[in-house]
């Protein structure tokens, strides 16, 4: 008899216990994020394909055009071409071309690079049915970020 | 007493047009309740907060092919759905939402209105068995079963109800209580000290009458598809949500009127059809609440439940307050 009762006031309770969880989460504030309208802020070390890196003072990329990112690329995705113009010392980009199909976010460029010249950008939405699209001329993409 | 025809017809037509808009908005609480439970938003994307979402789900039930499937029983299938919504739409009519708004004041509404969730019931049997679909079998002998269980304490709890008042007409029942929140039924502890105790088993079998979670046998989505609805398709479907939703209406009608006084203020202030709608609306915000909250039962510990547990306690509340009738 008495399982009867500890089941009838154990449930009861249980039960009550339970309606209070959910009533205490209606009143939580929503944690959806209504994803096209809102976008979410993306975290500092987020690794999205790489980017050139604008020199402040001269407005042009940073890279001096060693090659070493390309050297240090394990999957050689990276090519460079810079050129000296004439009547100046150092080498100019005139073309940084990523293919982000054999990439894999490993980093090696960025940490081989003495200049500072490039970083992880926070793209996260890329998508596209050709496989084109996913070689990125980045010379051309720091242009157009203005 | 108005023995007029039209009374009744006039109630029955307005009660057609609550019951669509009931049942898309019902609808569309139920989603942003479960969302809220869940953290979620519910639906946001059509109108202002998803506002006109139940307009644009029902036009899409009516534009959709009414389709009767191979090896069903042709009659009985198209006459469930309809069978599951007259009685729901019919039982509205009794019911008085205050003291000059009721359809037709019957000597004996409270009978009518258990006969007529009775045959809501039937409803439930009949589109289950002519679907010709093992699933909705088993759901509609799941509903029967259910259905039968939980009538039993819901009618001897009735019955305490009405030996307090003397009278089986909800408009006596509810006049029985008007006054502060102290003369309302739930609260009577001069006529049975049990009365709170009977107003949860009441709720329960309301919840349990309606097929609500966690009490869906019918239509445990994990085991039975959609139960006997499986078959259904456009608006056949859409009936019995209609129904089925109009049921929660009836009972939270029901139970605001033995138990919550009808449409009186609980403090004595405006009484009126206000204070019967918040009522009602507050007793459909717990189903939603509960239906969120809790996992389905098994079919045995349902029935367990309503045999083992509601049964002894109604007829324990039924004999205490025939005493404290006989004796104070």
């Amino acid at each position: 008899m008495s399982a009867y009762w500890n089941d009838v006031f154990g449930g009861a309770k249980s039960l009550a216990i339970g309606l209070s969880i959910t009533a205490r989460e209606f009143f939580k504030p929503v944690i959806t994020m209504q994803y096209p309208w809102e976008v979410p802020e993306i975290p500092e070390r987020f690794r999205g394909h790489i980017e050139l890196v604008r020199d402040e003072k001269t407005g042009r990329p940073k890279c001096v055009c060693c090659g070493m990112c390309m050297r240090s690329c394990p999957s050689g995705c990276i090519s460079l071409v810079g050129k000296k113009p004439e009547g100046e010392k150092k080498k100019v980009l005139t073309k940084y071309q990523l293919d982000f199909t054999k990439c894999s976010l490993c980093g090696s460029c960025i940490e081989s690079c003495n200049f500072g010249a490039i970083r992880f950008s926070k793209d996260y939405n890329l998508a596209s049915t050709r496989k084109e699209d996913y070689v990125f001329d980045l010379l051309k993409r720091l242009e157009e970020q203005g | 007493m108005d023995t007029s025809i039209w009374r009744p017809i006039i109630y029955l037509i307005c009660f057609m047009a609550f019951a669509g808009l009931n049942a898309a908005y019902l609808g569309w609480c139920e989603r942003k309740g479960a969302g809220r439970i869940q953290r979620r938003t519910g639906p946001m994307e059509v109108g202002f907060h998803g506002l006109l979402q139940p307009l644009a789900d029902g036009l899409k039930l009516m534009s959709k092919q009414l389709l009767v499937p191979e090896g069903v029983d042709h009659i009985l299938f198209r006459i469930a759905p309809i069978l599951a919504m007259i009685p729901a739409l019919t039982s509205m009519v009794v019911i008085p939402f205050s003291d000059n708004i009721q359809g037709r004041a019957l000597e004996l509404s409270v009978l009518l209105l258990f006969a007529l969730a009775s045959i809501g019931m039937i409803a439930i049997l009949i589109g289950g068995w002519a679907s010709g679909n093992k699933y909705a079998v088993i759901s509609a002998a799941r509903a029967v079963s259910q259905n039968l269980a939980y009538e039993i304490p819901m009618l001897i709890t009735v019955i305490t109800i009405v030996m307090i008042t003397g009278s089986m007409n909800l408009q006596d029942i509810a006049m029985n209580q008007q006054g502060g929140f102290w003369h309302w039924n739930v609260f009577r502890l001069d006529k049975s000290i049990f009365m709170p105790v009977s107003f949860i088993i009441f709720f329960i079998c309301s919840v349990a009458e309606t097929n609500r979670a966690p009490f869906d046998m019918a239509e445990a989505e994990s085991e039975l598809i959609a139960g006997f609805m499986t078959e259904y398709s456009s608006m056949g479907f859409g009936l019995f949500m209609m129904g089925e939703y109009l049921n929660i209406v009836v009972g939270a009608c029901l139970t605001t009127i033995l138990f919550l006084g009808g449409w009186s203020c609980p403090f004595g202030l405006f009484p009126g059809v206000w204070w019967f709608l918040i009522k009602i609306y507050i007793l459909i915000f717990t189903f939603i609440w509960i239906r969120w909250t809790y996992p389905r039962t098994q079919v045995y510990k349902l029935l367990n439940l309503s045999w083992k547990i509601l049964i002894p306690f109604s007829l324990v509340n039924l004999l205490v307050t025939a005493a404290f009738i006989k004796v104070f």
